[in-house]
């Protein structure tokens, strides 16, 4: 045995195998060979596809592809164990909820290895990181589902789920999904990633193992064919998607105008910005933990390094240095740091990205890694904003490192992105830190640490990084519909019919005509098309013309509100007293409004009544603007963990059809409340209530860029402004038509939509506002700050 | 320092007897330099959970230990004959046959014997021909708030008595009124008083409150010319602790990127068994490299954890869990 004074003349590691006979044996069990999960057992083997373990290209097991069948088979499984699942008392949900807790945390190292293998990253990450923050999901909706009546009352549960994962975490991603959906009373089907299926499969047995009702969680393996089926099958309430942008896109086109809900939790190009205060090693450590981790394959992982030029030097020295001691190898090896990447499928994509970028004059520095299905951690200097390696998500172990000169440059380039996931600050001065993060526009933003999660805390992103949140509260209100919400069957198609814009309208002649204008950017705005277009009173009689608006108007109000942004940085208090002196200016002008809203039909009483809710309701939202605020969750200690109510930024309002008056302020009130600048689509067939308002928008000091108003063919500007990639979110509250059109053409730039037909809601109920308006009107950002000196 | 450790000879050995000669004060090293403490308690954490050592590497990595050990007492009740029992195990700290079953190929000694001033001349007879050197606490040890000229006095009589290394405590008030200067010129003269014994600068962290205050710390004792700075006494509420240590070696590691001197480091307190061992050689290796898991560079300032290691050991040889009282006593 010479061997140890070998070794202890190098010194090296040695290899440190975790073991895998277990797994083994479990997979040959099986016969390597897995049917779905449905109805609480397993279909037999069906013909479908190898998984592999990348790190070695060995076969370990074969998944069946869901077929349309098996996916009708799931989901009828599905809704037909929600109406007994829903019907258990909270706690016993809790039960069950509780008991997967448990069991993942038994089964842990089993789901550890498996998932290593499975997947290819390293033995320490998924024992860790993945497995206990799984079995911490389940606890923390353990807690959801007792409490879900007392904390959400009025809600109920979405009905089935299709729920569709990633393979950079599957277990995680599946406990991300299913533990709040079942936590809320919904069953689920859920496919898992075609590379990543085994884990599900485990968890299955899980489910079992703990009684779980039949049917209340459904796993049908396949590729992209199968998640197809999912997402258009007619069964289902409400799609949960974690994936590509690319894909989500496709989603949210594909369940336009069907009314399922929708969340989508997409890709990202995460901003990793070192200020020249910060503790360069901290943030070189960060680096490892960002794009490093999971092998750079993770959705939020900071892959655009932004570093101040005066500690570029230092801290690319002290970068290069630490990149040494990465040990890239077998995912199963304990002292591996980077394991294998997924698939060859995508090691060829990150090959061709990098390829490109060094095309495009990129340099980049590398460590080794083994052959085989490895790629070794990377950072590319050199790359410009608009090369490909800036701009496209690798999903790799490559980072892009830029320097900037000044604060506003770093927060400058960290928005300089289509997506808004996450970002990571770095800096000891607690004035740059906060700065930074409120100006980066992403859902979570970590100061001095990345890649930290808890079941406690929201996560998903801003822009085309997708919509919702999963964890914690703003999680769960995913999974349940109720209160703010309305039958959508109810009521008839808001149709207004087509405009008339050309002379000849017999109208009513008596006083002086009055030119109703558009209203854009604080001032009053001919309508570009030159055209106007009659507004119709009781009977077939013109009370006036309204401008006939187009698509460059909406461009124009866009502009105004997308460069204005004066509204948003007010505080809620600024904005309150705006908000109060606009109820006061409609207050004393009452009955000018009221004699408008009689002159289009209304009966005197409902117009004095829609001018009354409309002041009350003003008052409401003005409440409201200071106290619409955000949480402090419980998550890991010494970190404050803050969430905000950010406004979606942009947003386009189109109202109903009925209450010209009432349904504009419904609508507009809380997204100015909560600091959106709005462009407004006032009732096509009655505006001139809304015009009137500018009057009293022009006294109440409301900044310009707050608020556009822009008449004209309602479904028209809807389009417009649904296709815009400026615009933000968008509610439309019009015809059945027109909310598919809208949801489709709102995938452009993955906008947030809240769509309903125009009568659905009685707007001058309880109905018409609420905090699920300011729900809508806001994105939660989670801004998390470890402290301790 | 003595050398006579050669059963891990490295390419790095040559520097194994350099001095630290030490900077002007700097303040621009260490006074505007961020230590942010839950990162560094993270690194910490997870450095270890991203590194395992198996079979003959953990029990090679275990005898690297035991190489790099200041085997100590230091406590009232030490008498000659206990330091002589300790010298004794420093010089065989394995087992002929646990040696021999290992297949170590030249004798495993200690890294040196620690002890308080009076008893240094019994260690040097006891360790006479080892080869092991004499390290000997002084200035006032362990709270350091004795007359500075008696603090001196101490130093040059363990010297006098045939130390090898002196480990000196700083004067915590420095640090804490952030009196740099002091600070520096406290250590440049206790280096001075050393003379040919190196000095291991004992910053007691757990006296000190922030990482910030540790690493400006760290800073002044290698400007003064420390040959090694070492975290703890063992009588600080918090003794040797792994975050504490990574604040430490990283400023070791940018005092050498300034003036290329390789400057050790000594935990110290409160490290019991083989696992903390391996940990601390982890912390070494990753953060300063192979250099640093020589006893010239790396010691480990213990008493009872040697026992975990022969355990340890015992059981890599003979794939049966041993018990303590099977092996030797120090």
């Amino acid at each position: 045995m010479t061997e140890i004074s070998d070794i202890m003349t190098t010194l090296d590691y040695g290899p440190a195998p975790e073991a895998r006979d277990i797994v083994d044996a479990w997979l040959a069990s099986r016969k390597d060979d897995f049917g779905h999960f449905i109805a609480g057992a397993f279909t037999d083997p069906g013909k479908g596809f190898d998984v592999m373990d990348p790190a070695t290209g060995d076969r370990l097991a074969k998944v069946t592809q869901g077929t349309a069948g098996d996916v009708d088979a799931a989901v009828a499984a599905a809704r037909a164990a929600q109406p007994g699942w829903a019907g258990l008392s909270p706690h016993d949900r809790a039960r069950f909820l509780y008991a997967i807790a448990r069991r993942l945390q038994q089964h842990a190292r089993f789901l550890a290895v498996l998932e290593a293998l499975d997947n290819g990253k390293p033995i320490r990450e998924t024992r860790d990181i993945d497995i206990p923050l799984a079995a911490r999901h389940f606890y923390h909706h353990a807690g959801w589902a007792e409490l879900r009546d007392d904390e959400f009352p009025g809600a109920r549960p979405v009905g089935v789920c299709g729920q569709i994962i990633p393979w950079n975490f599957p277990l995680l991603m599946l406990a991300w999904k299913v533990a709040p959906a079942l936590a809320a009373g919904n069953t689920v089907v859920l496919k898992p990633a075609e590379y990543t299926p085994l884990s599900a499969l485990a968890f299955a047995g899980i489910c079992v193992e703990v009684g779980l009702p039949k049917g209340v969680v459904n796993i049908v393996t396949g590729d992209g064919a199968t998640g197809a089926e999912i997402v258009a099958h007619p069964g289902i309430d409400k799609i949960a998607f974690t994936g590509s942008t690319e894909v989500g896109r496709l989603i949210r086109r594909e369940t336009a105008g069907t009314g399922k809900a929708l969340t989508l939790e997409l890709g990202g190009k995460s901003p990793f910005v070192v200020f020249h205060d910060a503790d360069l090693d901290a943030a070189v450590e960060g680096v490892v933990d960002a794009i490093w981790f999971n092998q750079g394959q993770v959705c939020c992982a900071g892959a655009r390094i932004l570093v101040a030029e005066s500690v570029e030097a230092a801290f690319t020295t002290l970068l290069k240095r630490r990149m040494e001691t990465l040990r890239v190898g077998p995912p199963l090896d304990k002292s591996t740091d980077v394991g294998a990447i997924v698939h060859p499928v995508q090691l060829a994509r990150i090959r061709e990205l990098v390829e490109q970028g060094v095309a495009a004059g990129a340099s980049l520095h590398q460590v080794t890694a083994p052959e085989g299905c490895f790629y070794p951690p990377t950072i590319a200097t050199g790359v410009e904003p608009a090369s490909i390696l800036a701009q496209e998500e690798i999903f790799g172990p490559v980072a892009t490192l830029t320097s900037f000169r000044t604060p506003d440059d770093a927060v400058a380039l960290a928005n300089n992105t289509r997506y808004g996931l996450s970002a990571s600050v770095w800096s000891e001065n607690v004035n740059q830190a906060m700065e930074a993060a409120s100006r980066i526009k992403a859902g979570v933003v970590w100061i001095n640490c990345t890649n930290v999660f808890d079941a406690a805390a929201g996560f998903g992103g801003y822009r085309e990084s997708g919509f919702g949140r999963e964890g914690g509260r703003a999680g769960m209100r995913a999974y349940l519909t109720g209160a703010g919400a309305v039958d959508a069957d109810r009521g008839e198609d808001d149709v207004p019919g087509d405009l008339d814009a050309a002379p000849g309208t017999p109208g009513t002649g008596s006083g002086i005509d009055r030119t109703a204008k558009l209203y854009i950017g604080g001032k009053q705005a001919r309508p570009d098309s030159g055209y106007s277009y009659p507004v119709f009173g009781r009977k077939a009689v013109s009370v006036g013309l309204a401008g006939a608006g187009n698509r460059k108007d909406i461009r124009n109000a866009v502009e105004v509100a997308a460069t204005q942004g004066a509204w948003s940085g007010m505080t809620g208090h600024a904005r309150a007293q705006v908000l109060y002196y606009l109820a006061e200016n409609l207050s004393a002008r009452a009955a000018e409004f009221a004699e408008r809203l009689k002159s289009c039909g209304a009966s005197a009483a409902r117009a004095t009544r829609e001018v009354d809710l409309s002041v009350e309701r003003c008052f409401w939202y003005a409440a409201q603007a200071d106290k619409f605020d955000g949480s402090v969750h419980q998550t890991l200690s010494r970190h404050m963990t803050v969430a905000l109510n950010e406004p979606l930024g942009v947003m386009g309002a189109v109202c109903p059809t009925a209450h010209p008056l009432l349904g504009l302020v419904s609508l507009a009130l809380p997204a100015l409340a909560t600091g959106n600048r709005v462009v407004v689509v006032p009732s096509q067939t009655a505006p001139l209530a809304a015009t009137d308002l500018y009057q009293v928008f022009d006294t109440s000091d409301l900044p310009r860029g707050a608020i556009s108003l822009v008449t004209g063919e309602r479904d028209a500007l809807a389009e417009t402004l649904a296709s815009h990639d400026g615009v933000d979110g968008l509610w439309y509250f019009g015809s059945r038509a027109g909310i598919a059109r809208v949801e489709a053409l709102s995938a452009g730039n993955l906008k947030q939509t809240w769509t309903e037909p125009g009568n659905a809601r009685r707007w001058d109920s309880e109905e018409g506002r609420g905090r699920v308006f300011l729900e809508k009107a806001t994105q939660i950002k989670t801004i998390w700050l470890p402290y301790g000196e | 320092m003595t050398q006579k450790q050669d059963i891990a000879p490295s390419d790095t050995a040559a520097g194994h007897n350099s001095r630290n000669p030490g900077m002007p004060l700097d303040l621009a090293m260490f006074e505007a330099h961020p230590v942010n403490r839950p990162a560094a308690e993270r690194r910490a954490a997870t450095m270890i959970s991203r590194r395992s050592l198996k079979k003959a590497h953990q029990a090679a990595w275990l005898c690297n230990a035991i190489r790099c050990i200041d085997l100590t007492t230091l406590a009232g009740d030490d008498t000659e004959g206990r330091v002589r029992r300790l010298c004794a195990k420093a010089r065989q700290p394995l087992s002929a046959e646990l040696q021999q079953a290992l297949g170590l190929t030249a004798p495993l000694t200690t890294g040196a014997v620690c002890v308080y001033p009076t008893l240094v001349g019994t260690a040097v007879k006891a360790l006479q021909g080892s080869g092991i050197p004499v390290a000997s606490v002084a200035t006032g040890f362990p709270a350091g708030l004795t007359p500075l000229r008696t603090r001196l006095d101490e130093i040059r009589y363990a010297v006098d008595q045939g130390a090898d290394e002196i480990d000196i405590v700083i004067t915590r008030e420095h640090v804490l009124t952030r009196d740099w200067s002091a600070l520096y010129d406290e250590v440049s003269k206790m280096r001075e008083a050393c003379g040919a014994a190196h000095l291991k600068a004992i910053l007691a962290t757990g006296d000190l409150s922030t990482f910030r205050n540790v690493y400006a710390a760290s800073m002044v004792a290698m400007q003064a010319g420390a040959d090694f700075i070492k975290t703890s006494t063992g009588k600080e509420g918090v003794n040797a602790i792994l975050p504490v240590g990574l604040v430490m070696v990283r400023a070791i590691r940018d005092y050498n990127m300034v003036n290329g001197v390789q400057v050790g480091f000594k935990p110290a307190g409160g490290m019991k068994t083989a696992k903390d061992a391996l940990s601390w050689q982890i912390l070494m290796r990753e953060e300063l490299g192979r250099d640093w898991l020589e006893p010239s560079l790396f010691r480990l300032g213990a008493s009872s954890m040697l026992a975990d290691i022969e355990r340890q050991l015992e059981h890599h040889v003979t794939g049966r869990y041993a018990a303590s009282h099977r092996h030797a006593i120090a």
